[in-house]
């Protein structure tokens, strides 16, 4: 059996799955049902200083995404870090992390950028005994109005400084928590890591309007009429988040800076792709929000099932797998030849294919009596459209050419040798390769 | 309660009201929003789809069902109504399941196709619910066509005729208008009045005058209508009933199918309407089906349908046979009539087996008696008041594909005349493909006055 224990900076946890720091993680009370439904850790809701606790909006705080069937696909939201007196948090916090010392506790904190505050905030909590804090850099509404959250986090000479305060000033792991809402994820993370970060966690939400009411043209949520941006998360943001995940996973100068990652996992099999593109664990929030804390029971049969399979004995063996594989587009294979190959046994004639090959693409489909539908190798390119768009799985498959064929689009025969774009002929820069 | 099942002979108010109104409620119940939007999601808006090819009036069904998908069931039901006015209906009897859904490639892939009919009502539904017509005339051309019949057919042609600005008359023989939509369609299909009502919103388009109780054999002369008028559309449907010449016909309790079954949609209290406790229906057709399974909600003890060869020869599709046998009717196959037995009053009908040879039917020389109270005959209708005057093929007014009859001037459709199934949704293609060549030939160089549906694009 494969063991699911982990340890993330120093901070162990009996599986890798944690509540992300957001509404789940605000009390004592849900914290309690997350560790008892068998969650590895959580990042406690984001603390800010101490004085008037914060004011939320009293209209609806979430705006959504659904699919078929009311599925949600995202979820935004404009709430602020949590709106209870710190001291009353700090003191769930310390009563939490002594019943269940076995699970991480991480704070996740938001005060304004002076290091005072940073100062002030950081011995408190390290008084609870939590294993660690989260600098929420990431979100993107409401306190970014304030000069906090994804406003530190948009300029990393900020996440530089406030990293380097929280350093000298605690002895316990700093994760920062970075926004995507920025050009290229790789400059925050180097500057976490220049502050002297212990790790990131990424993404935060991404700024977003779900909807427009188109009866009173008010963006949704609606509050009396207005709306405001909010951040967007769920299985909508996924491809992004694994992307950003990525690529501080595989940029030399951030080499080896642990990652936590987030967006969009709902599944097992969205938090193994996390582990295999870098991440050290995975932080999970719109999932449990929708489905209630139990899903946390598919993600560890689920994991576990499959690091059995694979052959995997533990979590750091998954983690960082696919980095390799992960490269830039000039390193990509131009010699790799498929063409899109339909099994007419499993084809149920919807024409799909045909009319995203016909109408899009490269009228590389042929539509034929009977509804018989057919590729051109001619015309085919391989694009892996008309797979995208058949409703049936494994119907059209692409198929590699082997070497010595000829692809009848060019007309040339495949070779072997892998050859990419930086010794390409049409390439104006390119360099011989011997 | 004074009956039951059980009562001998033909008797009222075997159940009770209760029971009745049970059995006699929407055999599919309307979709409501949320489940439309499951059911819609399911469709893979196919190319070229095959659903469409299917359908004998030609809805863009995929685009209908997306328009549901996205929040439009008026535009869905405007994309169905153009092809069809009658799709309120037709969503209620189309027999879907060999037609547009079992063409649907998720019938082929799972064996569940998208439901289709249960879609277009919730479309056509949504829209009527608004209680207004859709449809605009165009300015009045000043021509007249009579139109008899005020079945799908006739129905159909109308108002397609209408929307291009004729007058038209609708001459029908019954007190109401609907023809087999009022008087002949199973009761649970059509529920709450719909035939009426959908006739209603119809007519709202303007332009149409309905003229109940005129028939061609009693008043109506075809040589007047097409003198008085521009064009005439005959929509006569098949008023007359196969006749078996079998020993005991004649005893009581041995009744037409297809005048039961008007009768029953007529009742204003089923519990009113006399049945028997064992219930014999000869035929294999959706109007055996249809008697056969009425009479069981009615309270008969046994039904049985008797029908001459194998399952497979009956025109009543097998899902129609499947739910004949869910409510309790039994189907005795491969036997015909011989006699029906009684004194007075029938008590038992005498059938022998029979073998499908290839010209014909053979006897196996075994006979068998069911106990019979009543013996409802549904073995075909057929022509009658069709005019002498109209050439006949195959028992029915032979048309060609725009409709036109031997005579010129007239025009018909729906089951009266030859082509297509004697479906509803068939007569209702007919009738407006007869319009559209009316139209075409009294109207000669006009412009199209039918809204075309709106495009996102403007000219010029």
């Amino acid at each position: 059996m494969a063991n699911l224990a982990c340890e993330f900076v120093g901070i162990r946890s009996p599986n890798p799955f944690w509540l992300a720091s957001a509404p789940p993680t605000d009390k004592e009370y849900n914290v309690r049902r997350a560790f008892d439904a068998g969650w590895g850790g959580v990042v406690w809701k984001t603390l800010g200083e101490e004085g008037p606790p914060i004011v939320n909006v009293n209209g609806p705080r979430y705006g959504a995404v659904w699919g078929a069937d009311r599925r949600l696909l995202g979820l935004n939201n404009i709430e602020l870090i949590t709106d209870r007196p710190l001291e009353i948090n700090l003191q769930e916090i310390k009563t939490v992390k002594r019943d269940y010392p076995d699970r991480a506790v991480v704070v996740s904190l938001m005060v304004p950028c002076v290091e005072d505050a940073w100062k002030t905030i950081l011995p408190l909590v390290e008084d609870t005994g939590a294993d660690g804090i989260e600098l929420n850099f990431g979100c993107p509404h409401g306190m970014s109005e304030r000069g906090m959250g994804s406003a530190v986090g948009q300029v990393p000479d900020y996440i530089e400084m406030v990293t380097r305060w929280c350093k000298q000033n605690t002895r316990m792991p700093v994760i920062v928590k970075l926004t995507p809402n920025i050009t290229d994820i790789r400059y925050p993370a180097r500057a976490s890591k220049a502050g002297g970060a212990d790790a990131v966690s990424l993404i935060n939400t991404v700024s977003s309007i779900t909807s427009v009411n188109l009866d009173t043209y008010s963006p949704e949520p609606s509050i009396d009429g207005k709306g405001t941006h909010g951040g967007f998360c769920g299985p909508a943001v996924k491809p992004i988040a694994l992307n950003m995940v990525a690529q501080i996973a595989r940029d030399p100068e951030s080499e080896g800076l642990p990652i936590s990652g987030i967006g969009g996992v709902t599944t097992w099999r969205d938090a193994a792709e996390f582990l295999t593109l870098g991440a050290g664990n995975v932080q999970i929030c719109t999932a449990a929000m929708t489905y209630g804390f139990k899903i946390v029971q598919e993600m560890i049969s689920g994991l576990g099932d499959w690091m059995d399979e694979k052959g995997h004995a533990s979590v750091d063996d998954v983690v960082g797998r696919a980095v390799p594989n992960f490269t830039d587009w000039q390193y990509l294979n131009l010699n790799y030849v498929t063409k899109a190959r339909i099994d007419q046994d499993l084809c149920i004639g919807c024409g799909r294919c045909f009319a995203a090959c016909e109408d899009t693409s490269h009228q590389a489909i042929a539509m034929n009596p009977e509804r018989r539908f057919e590729v051109i190798d001619e015309e085919c390119v391989a694009c892996n459209l008309c797979v995208n768009v058949c409703p049936v799985e494994d119907c059209i498959t692409m198929e590699e050419l082997a070497p010595g064929a000829i692809d009848l689009r060019t007309g040339q025969d495949v070779v072997a040798d892998y050859a990419n774009w930086t010794t390409h002929p049409n390439n104006p820069g390119a360099c011989a390769a011997e | 309660m004074a009956n039951s099942p059980f009562t001998p002979g033909i008797a009222a108010g075997r159940l009770s009201s209760e029971a009745l109104d049970r059995n006699f409620t929407d055999l599919h119940p309307p979709l409501d929003k949320h489940e439309a939007l499951v059911a819609a999601d399911r469709c893979y808006f196919c190319h070229d789809a095959p659903c469409v090819t299917a359908c004998p009036t030609t809805i863009d069904i995929p685009l209908f069902i997306r328009q549901i998908v996205t929040g439009i069931p008026e535009a869905a039901a405007r994309t169905i109504l153009d092809q069809n006015i009658l799709g309120g209906m037709c969503a209620r009897v189309c027999p879907t399941e060999t037609l547009c859904e079992e063409a649907c490639v998720r019938e082929v892939a799972e064996g569940r196709p998208v439901e289709i009919g249960r879609l277009q009502r919730f479309a056509t539904d949504t829209m009527m619910a608004r209680d207004s017509h859709p449809y605009g005339r165009a300015e009045n051309t000043g021509k007249r066509v009579a139109v008899v019949g005020a079945g799908p057919a006739g129905l159909a042609c109308a108002h397609r005729l209408a929307m291009y600005g004729h007058e038209v008359v609708v001459f029908d023989a019954r007190p109401r208008p609907g023809g087999l939509n009022e008087y002949g369609v199973a009761s649970y299909k059509t529920v709450d009045g719909f035939a009426q009502a959908e006739v209603e919103w119809l007519l709202g388009i303007g332009g149409i005058k309905v003229e109940q109780s005129a028939r061609l054999s009693g008043g109506l002369d075809l040589d007047a209508l097409i003198r008085d008028h521009d064009a005439v559309f005959l929509g006569i449907g098949l008023a007359g009933v196969n006749a078996l010449q079998i020993e005991g016909v004649d005893l009581q309790g041995v009744d037409d199918a297809v005048e039961f079954i008007a009768d029953l949609r007529q009742a204003e209290d089923l519990s009113n309407l006399a049945i028997g406790r064992n219930v014999v229906v000869v035929g294999g057709g959706m109007t055996a089906i249809d008697v056969a399974v009425q009479s069981k909600l009615l309270g008969a003890e046994t039904v049985t349908i008797v029908y001459r060869r194998g399952r497979d020869r009956m025109s009543a599709s097998s899902y129609e046979q499947d739910l004949a046998t869910s409510k309790g009717v039994r189907i005795v196959t491969n036997a015909r009539p011989v006699r029906v037995v009684g004194d007075g009053a029938v008590q038992e009908a005498e059938f022998e087996y029979t073998r499908d040879v290839p010209n014909g039917l053979d006897s196996t020389g075994e006979t068998f008696r069911l106990a019979a109270d009543q013996v409802f005959m549904a073995i075909g209708q057929k022509l009658e008041d069709g005019p002498g005057t109209l050439q006949i093929e195959g028992g029915k007014i032979k048309v060609d594909e725009s409709g036109r009859t031997s005579l010129d001037g007239v025009w018909a459709g729906g089951d009266c005349a030859t082509g297509g199934d004697d479906l509803t949704v068939t007569a209702v293609a007919e009738g407006r493909d007869a319009a559209e060549d009316i139209h075409k030939a009294i109207h000669a160089g006009a412009g199209t006055a039918i809204e075309t549906p709106r495009q996102g694009i403007e000219s010029g």
